[in-house]
């Protein structure tokens, strides 16, 4: 069967970004970028569904600028077969992405959809649940747990106070939270053998979806900074400073 | 025209989230109405009537709805969307399932862990891990949002709401396995107003006990960094961070956490922070009210002993 993979480029996980001067947006230029963490997941467990024999085709799609290249080209490296990159310079709201991503499930026909279960920079965690709705398909999110059983996929999900395991048919969206498994490195042959891979780039226009704009962006501002604190010499102190000073004990 | 909010419990308990859910709703604006969708849940609809401020209870009582399952739950609100302009859900693992596939079927786009209501159709949201607020303003007609609970003041309870029932049933192909749900006599990491978290540092499951002592003592919460959940110290339900637990307790205090981008985003607001760590180097210092350097072993006896 076929796993689609949506991956995103996004600010690397251990940059802190800053307010850009006239505070529209965050400054993200000459920036370290990256495969978005939660993307890299989904990517090795597509890998290790093939691995398994469960899979036979690994398709990865980004929508974004023409240096989204080099996140398929990773995600090549890391197993996948194919790559589909739709080329824009537009910034979308999750609901567009996802009508997108639809799009190219339409042609496509993936058994499976693995998502991340949200991207690091947006924070906004929405695409995979979208994309199920648009598809008519049942999702299961933040998968620490993923066993495809004939047509069925089976998914523990971390949820608030524990975990919970559904059974879906496929097709099936799944998005991936941090302990579905630890992505591998990349190897140099196979980072060489990436470049040969199939990357079809396609225009948001040849998908053929209609898109509307949801969102204005008003501001984007630096949150409040905390006061730098005290350094204290001694658990006794740390003590009297709670009861008497900030009076939280 | 009304504003949805959708509530939080487990079958059995009203959470405390909904009441500042529904704090956020009346900074909107408009007669709020409050969803309950579950099985076997009238104690929860008894507690949800008395929320001050809350207009209608709906009550949806019916077994395909007692797993918080996104599929039913999505076709439900779908149904009774008409009557809303604003859907509102708490930030938690169950609201940030279900409300991006209402959006998605109501062709709307959804605003996620709003922290700030500036006017009925304009919010404030972290993005980047919290290094940014971005002031987002809705074009749609209906607005569905998640709510950071965690931003707002839970209501009162001297409300005195009308329950009605709803008879729509919606039932999907998914099917409900299983469900290990973590067991704690502490209070809910969310809502508690005392967060004692332990990282990497602490070594070992085993060591975490002593800051469960310390939580105990102080009558709050346990949490840990991604680091101590990944090592298996602790179950991964009480990991605090940007894809973990949203916390801001009057005090929080992390012992053997370093304090990386990504466990700030989740602890940052807290009022009081405490840090204990013998790296005088730690990032967790430059937010900490008060700064111990030391060894944790030492040093958490000895605030056991002290408080």
């Amino acid at each position: 069967m076929k796993v689609l993979v949506p991956v995103k480029r996004v600010v690397d996980a251990n940059v802190k970004v800053r307010v850009n001067a006239d505070n529209t947006n965050v400054d993200t230029a000459n920036l370290k970028m990256a495969i978005n963490p939660f993307c890299e997941i989904a990517v090795e467990e597509a890998v290790r569904l093939k691995e398994a024999g469960v899979v036979s085709e690994i398709v990865v799609v980004t929508i974004g600028p023409k240096a989204a290249q080099e996140q398929l080209r990773t995600a090549m490296a890391l197993g996948a077969d194919r790559g589909i990159h739709v080329e824009t310079d537009d910034e979308f709201a999750s609901l567009s992405i996802a009508k997108m991503l639809n799009a190219i499930q339409n042609q496509e026909q993936a058994q499976l959809i693995l998502l991340g279960k949200q991207s690091i920079d947006g924070d906004n965690n929405q695409t995979g649940q979208m994309l199920a709705a648009l598809g008519n398909m049942p999702q299961a999110t933040f998968a620490s747990e993923v066993t495809v059983e004939g047509d069925s996929v089976i998914v523990t999900r971390e949820i608030d106070g524990g975990l919970q395991t559904l059974k879906m048919p496929m097709p099936a969206v799944i998005t991936t939270d941090l302990r579905l498994n630890e992505p591998r490195y990349a190897k140099l042959p196979n980072i060489m053998k990436a470049k040969r891979k199939p990357l079809d780039t396609v225009t948001v226009e040849s998908l053929g979806v209609t898109l509307k704009q949801h969102q204005n962006i008003v501001k984007v501002a630096p949150p409040a900074q905390r006061q730098a604190g005290v350094m204290v010499a001694s658990v006794e102190e740390l003590v009297e400073k709670l009861k008497n000073e900030a009076k939280v004990i | 025209m009304a504003i949805l909010v959708i509530a939080e419990h487990d079958n059995a308990t009203l959470k405390l989230d909904t009441a500042k859910v529904v704090a956020c709703a009346q900074a909107i604006g408009a007669d709020v109405d409050l969803l309950v969708a579950g099985e076997d849940c009238s104690a929860v609809v008894d507690a949800a009537k008395q929320l001050t401020g809350v207009r209608k209870v709906l009550v949806a009582d019916n077994a395909v709805y007692g797993n918080g399952i996104a599929e039913n739950l999505g076709d439900l609100l779908v149904s009774i969307a008409a009557d809303y302009q604003h859907m509102l859900a708490t930030a938690s693992s169950l609201g940030k399932d279900v409300m991006p596939r209402v959006a998605a079927l109501l062709d709307v786009a959804q605003i996620s862990e709003v922290v700030e209501v500036v006017s009925e159709d304009t919010f404030v949201r972290p993005i980047y891990a919290g290094s940014a607020l971005a002031t987002v303003q809705s074009l749609d007609a209906v607005k569905v949002m998640t709510v950071r609970s965690s931003a707002f003041d839970a209501v009162a309870n001297d409300g005195n709401a009308e329950v009605v029932s709803l008879d729509g049933v919606f039932n999907s192909a998914v099917e409900f396995v299983s469900q290990t749900l973590t067991k704690s006599e502490r209070p809910d990491l969310g809502a508690a107003s005392v967060v004692v978290s332990g990282g990497r540092a602490m070594g070992s499951a085993d060591n975490f006990a002593i800051l469960e002592q310390l939580a105990d003592k102080l009558g709050g919460a346990l949490g840990a960094s991604r680091a101590a959940v990944d090592a298996g110290y602790v179950p991964n339900d009480l990991q605090v961070g940007q894809t973990g637990k949203i916390v801001a307790p009057d005090l929080y205090i992390a012992v053997g956490i370093s304090g990386a981008i990504q466990h700030l985003a989740g602890m940052k607001d807290s009022k009081v922070i405490v840090a204990i760590n013998k790296d005088p180097e730690a990032p967790i210092f430059q937010v900490a009210d008060y700064g111990l350097e030391a060894d944790l072993f030492d040093a958490v006896p000895k605030l056991l002993e002290l408080i």
